[in-house]
């Protein structure tokens, strides 16, 4: 079957597609965009190679700090991810069977098939001043006046994590299902307690969950867009939202591809050491 | 043998053959031809090349050298899909996505027979395997025995000069084998088509087939009838992959006309008839090749007659299997465990573990072989 | 802490809750957005005023209904125009790279593997800036070169097509790719063996066995296209997929006529969502 050589043009026919693809929207765009963010305009239509993009990055202390408070913001949302979706993933894998099991398991990949702004909008009635939950607390005496609960980073955080949940759910849910039963019996059985045996049999069994939901989970919210804008309002301080501003607000290309490409990086150097630490390929943990 | 068959006869021709994968020669100058209407069998172990030399002849794969000549033409440079040989494939490959009836019209739409034509060409093979109303079903409906037939039938109707079979029946239950080898035997006989059967159960090659090939290491080690290969095997190979027998190892002591006297590992003395081309003289090593069914079995030494070969021995085991039971003796001088065919006359319904048995027979029931022949074969090659 | 183990009743009471509130946390922001739709008030908030269809047949200012909506019902369009050159791209070139990468062995497979993978990483906003700045580039080369303004490349439907494809064929090359790799080699070979050229049998049996894996494929590249939004903000021009419009709208302030847009969406995509699981569940059938 594979060998024979009428075959070697059906290899370049194959070939074709998938090095225009990749050649010209992806490597070489960014490859530009690299080349764009080492140059500064001397005058209209003249430029020199320079790293003044990246000096202004790390004097302009708006800039990189947004730059902080992006990557924090992400992991800690990474982390509160975690520990929302570890009991339920438990729940659903350990607990349940049959039937029950898999609708909850399908409930959970609902929020996937919906568009995020029609979730981010969805969180925005809930929470602005005259939303759901302003208005319950008001019912319940909670509070004398209706609360704006939109624009602050509580909220921004909510989202992140609603957003999120289904790339934790499914490799946790995943893992611990491949767990045997037999062993936390065993656990217990050999005198260990609930905290013991969680911390000693079962969460050292799901780590290849964890680690490659926590990986996909930073990844997106770093390059989330829509929910900390909507949510967290114009002073949200979010890394994309300065892209956004050099690019389209201020037309300053340069510094914009600069900011693109330190965004690239970070988030690279973090899935890199997220899959060095937990031994995956990227291949395993994007399924 | 099949060789001497003249050439308009002749289907299949495959001559010295060879195909290489990195260094190693899967299928090693092979010559054999195969007669028009009969059920020719290649017969080896996993491993020995019988596939790569059915993929070759199926156009699958390319030989490095040699020829393949169906009906006197080379076909060598005709692609798989204008030969006119049809396989069945191991797992079958009947299309999931087609019921029984678009599977066996594939074929003919591919060669453009018209329409009106197909139908009735389709209904006339699928009564012929003996599935008449099985057309609109969908191919996972069918049970084991039924995927087979339709695999056949949709290589049938094409009318194939030669059809290949790559071991269909290795993925079924024991059972549905047996009765499948008589079925498939029949349905060869009364189609007429070629076929060419690769195997690696002796059985089925033995019950089904006019002509056997036993394949070893890339290579023919013997062709003939079942009844050849059963009883007059040329190699210790053959001897020791067709049906079962018992084996020692020795060192031939003395050698005449009549035979040679061999000295077992165990130190038993044995007689026994070169078999297998070139003689044997004294200090050659040898194998002997013994089956259960010829040894005579006997409460004492008187009852066993005239034979060659002697030995007293207790029961070790009694594998009762009908018509096939067996009994284990353990020769009470060397240790060595042989196996008998136990009479099914009722004299020896009583007998039981530990009983004294005596066992015997003829000399030229005793193949010996040269030690090492397929290996020194192989290892020259 | 699994059912063969006793637990306090308190601590299972709690643990149920939990993950009840969960549940809650996880269906309430679709419910709301979805219920607004009907409320007979000028806003999607408290307080419920009543049943009504409104926001979907609503046909004069202010309370103007989806259907009735010009530039709403227009997005859609461009939307769907958008994801139905987004999936056949997508798939026609995922259903090439399965056949690369599950058929060929080439020098550099691994490397275009990974390289392959490489779209799901970068970040949307980045993957749209990159395209902007290159294409951007492409022109203002051309322009140089010959004197020619090719205005297909400038932010527009093209683009914003050509952005979606870049990382929408990663996920129909892997969907693909899964189906291909169990495909058995020997029914393309039994159809060479029947007489089939290369071609036809590709045709005639290994396309139909795949066919699950590309409308599976071609509703998902076709949902994440039409909900697509970081990618698309970055190139789009003057025609707003309904993404872009709805997000427009969302900062300005808006009716209900939002939410009724927002549980179309949900139904749609939960259709044909449903009808993905099915197909998938019926692979291998006729």
């Amino acid at each position: 079957m594979k060998a024979g050589p009428p075959f070697r043009l059906g290899l370049i026919l194959l070939l074709a597609p998938i090095v225009l693809w990749l050649s010209l929207l992806v490597i070489l765009p960014h490859i530009d965009m690299l080349l764009i963010s080492l140059r500064v305009r001397v005058a209209p239509r003249v430029y020199e190679t320079s790293l003044a993009n990246y000096v202004e990055f790390f004097t302009e202390p708006l800039y990189w700090n947004t730059f902080a408070r992006t990557a924090i913001m992400s992991v800690t949302a990474t982390a509160m991810t975690l520990l929302i979706a570890f009991p339920v993933s438990y729940y659903i894998a350990k607990m349940l069977r049959g039937r029950t099991k898999n609708l909850l398991f399908l409930l959970c990949l609902v929020p996937f098939w919906v568009s995020e702004l029609v979730r981010t909008f969805g969180w925005m009635i809930l929470l602005r001043e005259t939303g759901i939950v302003s208005n319950l607390l008001q019912w319940a005496g909670l509070t004398a006046g209706p609360v704006e609960m939109l624009y602050n980073d509580a909220a921004i955080m909510i989202g992140l994590v609603y957003t999120s949940l289904l790339f934790m759910v499914v490799p946790l849910v995943t893992t611990l299902d491949s767990l045997d039963d037999s062993l936390i019996e065993a656990g217990y059985d050999l005198g260990g307690n609930g905290f013991a045996v969680m911390r000693t049999i079962v969460v050292p069994h799901a780590m290849p969950g964890i680690a490659s939901g926590c990986i996909v989970v930073f990844m997106l919210t770093l390059g989330n867009y829509l929910t900390p804008i909507l949510l967290g309002g114009k002073d949200s301080l979010w890394f994309t939202d300065q892209i956004y501003t050099q690019f389209i607000t201020r037309f300053n290309w340069e510094l914009g591809s600069a900011f693109g490409f330190l965004l690239l990086v970070l988030s690279s150097i973090i899935v890199w050491i997220g899959l060095r630490l937990s031994g995956q390929t990227l291949s395993e943990s994007v399924k | 043998m099949v060789s001497g068959a003249p050439a308009n006869d002749v289907d299949l021709e495959c001559r010295r053959l060879v195909k290489r994968f990195g260094g190693l020669a899967a299928v090693d100058d092979v010559s054999f031809t195969i007669a028009e209407g009969s059920f020719f069998s290649i017969l080896g172990p996993s491993g020995c090349g019988k596939t790569t030399l059915l993929r070759m002849i199926a156009g699958f794969q390319y030989p490095d050298e040699g020829d393949i000549l169906i009906k006197g033409r080379s076909i060598v440079s005709v692609p798989p899909n204008r030969r006119p040989v049809n396989m069945v494939f191991q797992h079958l490959a009947l299309f999931p996505m087609m019921n029984v009836a678009e599977n066996i019209a594939y074929g003919l739409k591919r060669r453009g027979t018209p329409r009106s034509e197909i139908a009735p060409k389709v209904q006339a093979v699928l009564e012929r395997v003996g599935l008449p109303d099985s057309g609109p079903m969908r191919v996972d409906r069918l049970s084991g025995g039924q995927k087979q037939r339709i695999a056949i039938a949709r290589c049938l109707v094409l009318d194939p000069a030669l059809l290949l079979l790559d071991e269909p029946l290795g993925a079924l239950d024991l059972k549905l084998r047996e009765r499948l080898k008589v079925e498939l035997k029949e349905l060869q006989s009364q189609v007429g088509t070629t076929f060419a059967y690769i195997t690696h159960d002796q059985s089925e090659a033995l019950v089904m087939s006019d002509h056997v090939a036993v394949m070893n290491e890339g290579r023919f080690v013997q062709v003939g009838t079942p009844q050849e290969l059963y009883f007059d095997p040329q190699t210790a190979f053959v001897a020791g992959f067709v049906g079962d027998s018992n084996r020692w190892t020795g060192r031939v002591e003395d050698a005449d006309t009549t035979g040679v006297k061999v000295v077992t590992a165990d130190d038993l003395s044995l007689l026994g008839a070169p078999a297998g081309a070139g003689g044997l003289a004294r200090g050659d090593r040898v194998e002997i090749f013994v089956r259960p069914e010829s040894i005579i079995l006997g409460h004492d030494a008187t009852r066993l007659g005239a034979v060659d070969n002697r030995v007293r021995g207790r029961v070790e085991n009694i594998l009762f299997d009908g018509a096939n039971s067996r009994v284990m003796v353990r020769d009470g001088a060397s240790g060595h465990e042989i196996m008998v065919t136990l009479p099914q006359t009722g004299e020896f319904a009583a007998l039981s573990r530990g009983q004294e048995v005596h066992l015997g027979w003829t000399l030229a029931q005793a193949k010996c072989f040269p030690a090492g022949d397929d290996a020194a074969r192989a290892g020259a090659a | 802490m699994i059912p063969s183990i006793p637990q306090p009743r308190a601590f299972r009471v709690t643990y149920a809750a939990y993950v009840a509130l969960f549940f809650v946390y996880l269906m309430a922001p679709l419910a709301v957005a979805a219920a607004f739709a009907f409320n007979d008030s000028m806003f999607p908030s408290l307080p419920w005023n009543g049943f009504t269809l409104d926001w979907f047949v609503g046909d004069a200012e202010p309370r103007l209904g989806v259907f009735h909506d010009g530039a709403l019902t227009e997005s859609i369009g461009i939307s769907a125009f958008v994801a139905f050159w987004v999936t056949v791209l997508a798939v026609g070139v995922g259903l090439s790279n399965a056949f690369l990468f599950e058929r060929q062995t080439f020098p550099f497979r691994n490397l275009l593997y990974m390289l392959m993978l490489a779209p799901l990483v970068v970040p949307g906003v980045i993957l749209g800036i990159s395209i902007l700045v290159f294409s951007n580039s492409i022109i203002n080369g051309i322009d140089n070169a010959v004197g020619v303004e090719i205005d297909a490349l400038r932010p527009g439907l093209a683009l914003v097509v050509l952005g979606q494809f870049a990382f929408i064929t990663t996920i129909t090359t892997l969907v693909i790719s899964a189906r291909l790799r169990k495909f058995d080699l020997s029914l393309e070979e039994a159809a060479l063996n029947l007489g089939a050229t290369r071609m036809v049998a590709v045709w005639t049996v290994t396309i139909p066995y795949l066919k699950p894996a590309l409308i599976g494929a071609g509703i998902v590249a076709f949902l994440m296209s039409f909900e697509n939004f970081n990618t698309t903000l970055m190139l789009v021009g003057s025609d707003a997929p309904l993404t872009i419009t709805m997000y427009d709208r969302l900062r300005e302030g808006s009716t209900p006529a939002l939410n009724a847009v927002s549980l179309m969406l949900m139904v749609v995509s939960g259709a044909l969502a449903l009808l993905s699981v099915f197909v998938q569940r019926n692979r291998g059938g006729r």
